[in-house]
């Protein structure tokens, strides 16, 4: 029998759509559930899975973040630029750019705490500022440079199964980080109290206050963790694309959102899990994958993302209504 | 002074600009005492209660003693480590988390501790639980439980981080007969445990029931403290009201008219029930009872916002369906809402834009469309003057104003349309003594003129100085129906706080 509790729980509605969707795809094209199409589906999403649970810890918080894509751009970039023209350290390649996102997060902080204003706005703000800064600096100039030892570490594989025919399925190092991601998240939200407060101010800022948590300390560490989120990722997506160009990240911003918001996470804050957040993308990533299998025309794409998350917000408004109804 | 006593405030004044909230208050708490507040709205209960939390400092000169320390006022750290804390539901609580963790929230403050400790965070919810006397899931949401639980809870809370005067203002509000029962029999058992209870409530029955000693305010000032045992409901609510009352009474006599307004037997399924009266011309109608009686939905019916399942409504002799504000307009029915901050002004627009919303189509050139400046300018300078509001520039932001000045502009726009039914909801709410006897003045010019109003009140006094006739609602049901001249405050007080009185 099925509990009661996990009939209210998004994540167990958004693993029986995957299941569904997973099963149609399976039976009308034969490359779907194939190892190599899951590994490569699992490969390509890591960046966005790692930015999601960054997205996922703002939203928890009661803020929002839409300028994690520029952060992420800008801490890659530079990034790029010191591991191609001075040392082209591995270390470095991933230090940067969490030092760069904790910054730019930390900006991001300030100014919604001593402001007042909306975060949405503040982000939209900086999300305008970092990314117009980049390019005016740098002029657009892609960066291919790339030491060696950075395109060999992207190379390597976790897992190699072969098959009878054509070439073995491989499951990329890539993945590794969106999973240590995942689990640090998950400690963070659920064992730490930092996390339970953050979920705490979300659900409640002035309660929050009275209780005397640091409102402003908790902001600070959200923002501060989508930033070290948003460099980790840009590294992962440098590494998948093995070049740099400052504008191939923004611009997902709403995907990345919207992954997190289906997973079940509430724009009024307080509400959402590391597990509906991984199945939200993995359920927009399932989609699109399967579009393409389909041969659908990449307009479609972005229609069927709308409508799922047209889909995923309404079904949630009336879970709320029926459930503030029946109490 | 024995030892018995946990706080004593004296001579607490409090001012806002020129109006006084509380002047020379004297209150002293025993340990392991229920003390009741009792008051209306406006006499200062809150004011003491945050003087006495730390949230507002008295004027200079008033002397706080907790037991045995005396502060001239009071920092709202100093008054939670001596145990005083504020049961609010609304304010201080999580309904995102579970209930234990809404009561073991204070872990996650203590020094060093990075890691949750959920078994130690479920020991303080059992231990709560079982101070309380009570048994229920704590792994819920508390946003799924019942209001009456969530207090529970936030009492809970408070216990576990060793409350000794725990402030409830108005806790019954909101709850059924049952849960307040329940609730009572906590706040006893807290007493055998020697925590005080400071209980504000305006509902004399319950407050004769629970109350070991009752204080009374009127108007910022204490009236007496009495003892339960030796007072009485008519002696409480002369103690409220005062006397000056039937003096007040300040509308002219009602002629003979024909209805303006019929309502039969109307109903909406949810919230009132075979409602009827009639409403003459001039004619003002008190409408009193416990919050939640259905009279806020009674109103919204007649202005389109809550059409009735069953019953007719019949203006000027026509049956009628209102089903629109629109509708309501065209009709001749304004409506001045209860909650002013959310449904009756634009908080950060300009006076002016606030005062035409209703008649825009007054402002509108014609042919162009637009709004023509100097007519609209000219009428906000008369319904400034007429309705006394005071302003500095109508450019300004009607959140630079005070409440009474707020609602006169809700007031005054509703009026401007020239209504022939005004239904005014809780029109005082949250206003000085001053600016409600504007509103007072005005409900009589107004009904003088010929409108016809419907006022919905929880003050007795309101209704008694400011009505023709009362009704009173109970349970989404009109109960009664007097002309004023023949009630007395104390039996309206008593009708309305008779031990029926229970919510849905």
């Amino acid at each position: 029998m099925i509990s009661r509790e996990l009939l209210k729980r998004t994540e167990f509605y958004l693993l029986i759509v995957i299941v569904i969707i997973s099963t149609v795809l399976s039976i009308i094209t034969n490359q779907f559930l194939t190892l190599s199409n899951w590994f490569d589906l699992l490969r390509n999403n890591s960046f966005l899975g790692i930015l999601a649970l960054g997205e996922l810890v703002i939203l928890i918080s009661g803020g929002i973040d839409v300028s994690f894509t520029a952060t992420a751009t800008v801490a890659q970039y530079i990034m790029g630029i010191v591991i191609s023209r001075y040392v082209g350290n591995l270390f470095l390649a991933f230090l940067i750019p969490g030092v760069v996102g904790i910054g730019l997060g930390s900006i991001n902080a300030v100014i919604i705490f001593f402001t007042g204003v909306p975060a949405v706005v503040v982000t939209i703000a900086t999300l305008n500022v970092f990314n117009g800064l980049l390019q005016f600096i740098t002029g657009g100039k892609w960066i291919y440079s790339l030491p060696v030892s950075f395109k060999n570490f992207a190379q390597i594989n976790m897992l190699k199964v072969s098959r009878p025919e054509g070439w073995p399925a491989t499951l990329s190092i890539l993945v590794v980080f969106w999973v240590i991601a995942i689990l640090i998240t998950w400690l963070i939200l659920n064992r730490t109290t930092i996390g339970r407060k953050l979920y705490a101010m979300g659900g409640n800022t002035e309660a929050a206050r009275r209780a005397g948590f640091s409102v402003f300390r908790l902001m600070i560490f959200a923002y501060c963790y989508m930033g070290f989120l948003a460099g980790l990722a840009s590294v992962v997506q440098a590494m998948q694309t093995q070049v740099i160009q400052p504008n191939a990240i923004v611009g997902r911003e709403l995907d990345v959102l919207a992954a997190t918001v289906i997973g079940g996470a509430s724009v009024f804050g307080g509400r959402g899990s590391v597990l509906g957040t991984v199945l939200g993308v993995l359920l927009l990533a399932i989609v699109r994958n399967g579009l393409i299998l389909l041969g659908v025309s990449s307009y479609w794409h972005k229609v069927a993302t709308g409508t799922i998350i047209l889909v995923a917000v309404i079904v949630m408004a009336l879970q709320r209504k029926f459930r503030s109804e029946g109490a | 002074m024995g030892n018995k006593i946990f706080i004593e405030a004296t001579n607490v004044s409090k001012y806002y600009g020129g109006v006084t909230a509380l002047e020379g208050v004297d209150v002293s708490i025993e340990r392991g005492e229920v003390h009741c507040l009792v008051g209306e709205n406006g006499s200062g209960k809150s004011t003491l209660v945050k003087v006495i939390t730390g949230v507002v400092s008295p004027e200079s000169g008033a002397r706080i003693d907790i037991e045995g320390e005396v502060h001239s006022r009071l920092k709202p750290i100093q008054a939670y480590q001596k145990g005083i804390q504020v049961v609010h539901q609304d304010l201080s609580m999580f309904p995102n988390l579970t209930v234990a963790e809404n009561i073991g929230v204070g872990q996650y403050i203590e020094h060093g501790r990075w890691f949750v400790n959920w078994s130690k965070i479920k020991e303080s919810a059992q231990v709560a639980f079982d101070k309380l006397g009570v048994d229920f899931d704590f792994q819920r949401r508390l946003g799924d439980l019942t209001l009456a639980d969530q207090q529970l809870v936030a009492i809970g809370r408070a216990l576990v981080s060793d409350a000794r005067l725990l402030i409830m203002d108005e806790p019954t509000a909101s709850l059924t007969q049952e849960e307040v029962n329940r609730l009572f029999g906590i706040i006893r058992g807290l007493k055998e445990n020697n925590v005080t209870t400071l209980f504000i409530s305006h509902r004399l029955d319950e407050v004769l029931e629970i109350g070991d000693r009752i204080t009374v305010l009127r108007n910022g000032e204490k009236i007496d403290t009495v003892n339960r045992e030796k007072t009485s409901k008519d002696e409480i609510s002369y103690l409220m009201t005062g006397k000056e009352v039937e003096s007040a009474y300040n509308l002219e006599p009602l002629g003979e008219e024909e209805p303006v307004l019929k309502v039969r037997d109307l109903t909406d399924g949810d919230h009132y029930q075979e409602v009827n009266f009639d409403l003459s011309r001039g004619e003002v109608k008190g409408v009193i009872g416990p919050l939640g009686s259905g009279q806020s939905h009674l109103a919204l019916s007649l202005f389109g916002l809550n059409p009735p399942q069953d019953g007719t409504v019949t203006v000027d002799g026509k049956e009628v369906n209102i089903n629109s504000i629109s509708r309501a307009m065209d009709l001749g029915i304004g409506y001045v809402p209860e909650d002013r901050l959310t449904q009756g002004v634009v908080l950060e627009q300009p006076i002016d834009n606030n005062l035409i919303l209703t008649s825009l189509e007054r402002f509108t050139d014609r042919s162009t469309g637009l709004l023509d400046e100097d007519r609209q300018a000219e009428f906000v300078e008369e319904a400034v003057e007429e309705f006394d509001i005071k302003i500095g520039d109508p450019k300004d932001r009607v959140i630079s104003l005070s409440g009474g000045n707020q609602q006169k502009i809700v007031v005054a726009k509703w009026v401007s349309i020239e209504p022939k039914i005004l239904v005014m909801n809780r029109p005082t709410h949250g206003i000085d003594i001053a600016a409600k006897g504007n509103i007072y003045d005005l409900i009589s010019e107004l009904a003088a003129q010929g409108m016809s109003i419907i006022l919905i009140s929880d003050e007795v006094d309101e209704v008694m100085q400011n009505s023709h006739n009362v009704m009173v609602m109970r349970e989404g049901r009109i109960v009664d129906e007097t002309r004023t001249k023949e009630l007395s405050p104390g039996n309206l007080q008593e009708e309305l706080t008779s031990s029926e009185v229970g919510l849905k």
